[in-house]
């Protein structure tokens, strides 16, 4: 132990002028319009009349160090150096000359990253963790963003879409994916299989009762240890005890399925915010490809491209629509599970004779 | 030159298609790296079983008591020896990045060079909360490597019950809809919470986020405990030259489908020129010669819809700041919920006023830390005391902008309605 014991500096978050381009650093504020050459490009327009050109790609959001060193030498060569990343983990250079933005697409492209993800497309989608790092997932992320894009490819170069379309992702009912206009999460559908050798190591009992928001967990002697039992009656499969407590093994490779929801709205454009809605689910968690849920999601997209108006979000056109009519055109089926029982759920149902025949 | 692959039939499938994939970036690691062939080794056991085997434990760095995720392998032989022994440990360190992820190349050079000297080379730009994730470390390399990151001015982030790293959009560096400075807010308010960063002591995790108009691009109304939305308070303004522009571009048709018709509160008309409403609350924009877009200030609500589209011909006014809303959060436990609006409108132009907003963050912090239950988030604490205890715990004065419609039902005691009126109407008189 030769070295010193160093202690953080405890710096915080770093002021940003240092890392931003000078011309969005010159015109801070200042901006008056905005307009959009061909997708993947935004043209900026300053007060003082300069100009930008803001070219965004898609990246895999989990990057190796070459592909970020690569993506840092288009910078150096076409962006004047700097980049900087839009909340769904698309790049965006940022261009003071116009005549950069054709070779620069061209460089982006020849190295496999997409442009687009601009205005009325579909963007990347919004990442979690899963079996590549978390410690409670259901399933993969990054596996299921690929084979998504995958599949969708072309609506993240072009801007064919009613409005813009967010997708997220979640690989446990924590939602860390956040809520989108389609959203795919894990839906577990058998109470948590405990492994009654551990709980008392493991789990600090009391804040695992506490955890369940259906007061189905309480303490038990299982074999003459202290350990948990769940009614299964009760259990709704949520999986909220599994993280305070692992023995309570909540994943199962064929009854964790993946559920699809959709009209999440986080923009205040038009109507109000928007908490998305339980639309699909019973989906099997089919690795490595997912085909099953790239199937509905297809289904969905197809069905709100072709009869959605313009800048009608998701949610937007299912107001127009009806809920009767959304399930027609997306060929899914309206369940029993779909009528919600949850806190609050009155306020779900229809309190009128609103009907569209 | 690493240790061979392991077969990864089901990841090869993932190296199929146009979009990136990250398994050939893991794969272009592991030619150098034993570390990240066991990292894939590890990767294709969770596909073909179809379950995960990471399991947490205690990894930090000196000084800190959150920001580093540790993961250590459960995939063991029957020995209790690790299959995939040169990843038998897998931690993430979370780091925050400037505010609007904006970067030099030279920084984001930097990171990887530390990156592969004393982790995995694979980094996350950005995990959803915002944080760059470093991933893949061994508990022994965990403080060198967080020790040269500091060293670049760079700091970590927030993980457990803790305030957790923070997201602002690129706002004022980059978008004509932005209403105040989301950086420096940002930046102001965070690192006013070092210490509750840094050592998790609160009753669970709080978010701030930080949006520069009702767009909300961080999804701040959702997903933050304290979201700051910008918005004005004055008049829109508008462009002649470009509302002219726009409309001989789209037309009658689009403007009445897409934007008049759209607006929620129907603040929108379309006037001859003659006919447009002289007042201080109107603003109208010029369409062609003889007809104009009126817009009815009071009646607007800031929601960005007809700005969006007309976007520089209409521009958000000149009396600028923002909507703070609190206890927006995902599903556990109650069910998701969106923020409630507790301050209509705070101005935020001079360093006074940013700093009453960092004293606000800082009374809402303090009311959690000391009234919420363990691992209760501030939207499900307002919910258990109600949203009038919140408001005089943090001294805040309630106002009709805060409910969607009154109450309901007879259920409360009104017996010192008097009073309050009486309160009410001296408060408004001494303003
Ligand atoms: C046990 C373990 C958990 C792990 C390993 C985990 C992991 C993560 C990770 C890696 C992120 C992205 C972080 C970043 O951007 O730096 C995240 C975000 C998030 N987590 Fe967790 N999480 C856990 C528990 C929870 C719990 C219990 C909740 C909720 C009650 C939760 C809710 C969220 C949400 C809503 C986000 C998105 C945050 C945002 O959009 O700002 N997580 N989580
Ligand atoms: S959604 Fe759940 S499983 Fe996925 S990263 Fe978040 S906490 Fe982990
Ligand atoms: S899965 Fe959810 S409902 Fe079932 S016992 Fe666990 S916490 Fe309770
Ligand atoms: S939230 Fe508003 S100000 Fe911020 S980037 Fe989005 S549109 Fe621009
Ligand atoms: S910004 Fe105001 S005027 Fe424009 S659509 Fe929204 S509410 Fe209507």
């Amino acid at each position: 132990m030769a070295q010193a014991q160093r202690r953080a500096v405890e710096c915080g978050v770093p002021d940003p002028a240092p890392f931003m381009h000078p011309s969005l650093l010159k015109n801070k504020g200042n901006w008056k319009y905005h307009d959009r050459p061909r997708p993947g490009v935004l043209h900026h327009v300053s007060h003082s009349g300069d100009q930008v050109w803001s070219v965004r790609a898609g990246t895999q959001r989990q990057m190796d160090t070459y592909t970020i060193r690569t993506l840092c030498d288009i910078a150096d060569k076409f962006g004047e150096g700097f980049v900087r990343f839009t909340i769904r983990s698309n790049i965006e250079y940022i261009l003071a000359d116009q005549k950069k933005v054709d070779p620069l697409i061209a460089e982006l492209e020849k190295h496999g990253f997409p442009v687009g993800g601009t205005g009325n497309s579909m963007s990347m989608v919004a990442h979690t963790q899963g079996w590549l790092h978390c410690d409670i997932p259901g399933t993969d992320a990054s596996g299921v963003v690929k084979s998504m894009m995958d599949e969708l490819y072309h609506e993240f170069k072009n801007e064919e879409m009613p409005n813009r379309l967010h997708l997220s992702t979640s690989c446990c009912e924590i939602n860390c994916g956040g809520q989108a206009d389609i959203a795919v999460i894990i839906q577990h559908t058998k109470p948590p299989k405990i492994n009654h050798d551990l709980v008392a190591n493991v789990c600090e009992r009391p804040a695992v009762v506490a955890r369940c928001p259906v007061a189905a967990i309480r303490p038990a002697l299982v074999n003459g240890k202290p350990s948990l039992e769940v009614d299964e009656k009760k259990c709704i499969c949520c999986g909220a005890c599994y993280p305070p407590c692992p023995p309570m093994q909540i994943n199962d490779p064929e009854h964790s399925k993946l559920a699809i929801w959709v009209g999440g709205k986080n923009a205040n454009a038009r109507g109000k915010p928007q908490i998305m809605k339980m639309v699909a689910s019973g989906l099997p968690n089919n690795a490595p490809r997912w085909p099953e849920v790239n199937k509905v999601v297809g289904d969905i997209i197809k069905a709100y491209k072709a009869d959605a108006r313009p800048w009608e979000r998701l949610s937007d056109w299912i107001d127009r629509i009806g809920w009767p009519r959304f399930f027609e055109k997306t060929g899914l089926t309206f369940t029993k599970y779909l009528i919600d029982d949850w806190r609050g759920s009155r306020a779900n149902l229809n309190a009128s004779a609103h009907v569209r025949f | 030159m690493a240790k061979q692959l392991h077969p990864t039939p089901n990841l090869d499938e993932l190296e199929k298609g146009p979009w990136p994939s990250f398994v050939t970036g893991l794969k272009r690691l592991a030619k150098d790296k034993d570390y990240m062939v066991d990292v894939l080794g590890h990767l294709e056991h969770s596909y073909k079983t179809r379950k995960g085997y990471w399991k947490g434990g205690t990894v930090g760095v000196i000084g800190y008591g959150g920001g580093v995720i540790p993961r250590f392998t459960e995939i063991k032989n029957e020995k209790g020896e690790a299959v995939f022994k040169d990843a038998a440990e897998f931690h993430t360190i979370r780091i925050m990045p400037p505010p609007g992820m904006h970067y030099d190349t030279g920084t984001l050079r930097k990171f990887c060079d530390i990156w592969d000297q004393y982790g995995s080379g694979l980094i996350a730009l950005h995990g959803q909360s915002g944080d760059i994730m470093l991933q893949g470390c061994t508990s022994e390399n965990v403080q060198p490597a967080f020790d040269a990151i500091n060293e670049m001015g760079f700091d970590m982030g927030g993980a457990g019950p803790a305030v957790r790293t923070s997201m602002s959009c690129v706002g004022a560096a980059r978008c004509e809809q932005s209403c105040y400075d989301e950086a420096k807010a940002h930046k102001m308010v965070v690192n006013t919470f070092l210490d509750d960063i840094h050592r998790p002591a609160l009753p669970y995790k709080f978010k701030f986020k930080f949006s520069g108009c009702g767009n909300d691009c961080m999804n701040a109304i959702h997903r933050a405990d304290m979201a700051v939305i910008g918005t004005w308070r004055d008049n829109m303004r508008t462009d002649d030259e470009l509302g002219k522009k726009w409309f001989a571009k789209h037309g009658m048709n689009e403007l009445v489908n897409d934007v008049v018709s759209r607006c929620p509160t129907k603040a929108l008309q379309i006037k001859d020129a003659k006919d447009v409403r002289k007042g201080g609350d109107i603003s109208s924009v010029a369409l062609d010669d003889t007809q104009c877009l009126e817009i009815d200030n009071k009646d607007c609500v800031r929601c960005m819809h007809c700005i969006n589209v007309m976007t520089g011909a209409l521009a958000p006014g000149k009396d600028k700041g923002a909507s703070i809303l609190i206890g927006g959060k995902s599903h556990l436990k109650i069910g998701s919920l969106m923020g409630t609006l507790v301050v209509p409108f705070m101005k935020l132009e001079k360093d006074e006023d940013y700093q009453q907003l960092v004293e606000l963050a800082q009374t809402i912090i303090d009311f959690f830390a000391e009234n919420a239950l363990e691992h209760e988030r501030t939207g499900e604490m307002i919910e258990r005391i109600g949203l009038v205890n919140f408001l005089e715990g943090i001294g805040l004065d309630i106002d009709a902008n805060m409910v969607t419609n009154p109450r309901m039902n007879p259920y409360v005691n009104t017996g010192d309605w008097d009073e309050e009126v009486a309160k009410i109407k001296a408060k408004k008189a001494a303003a």
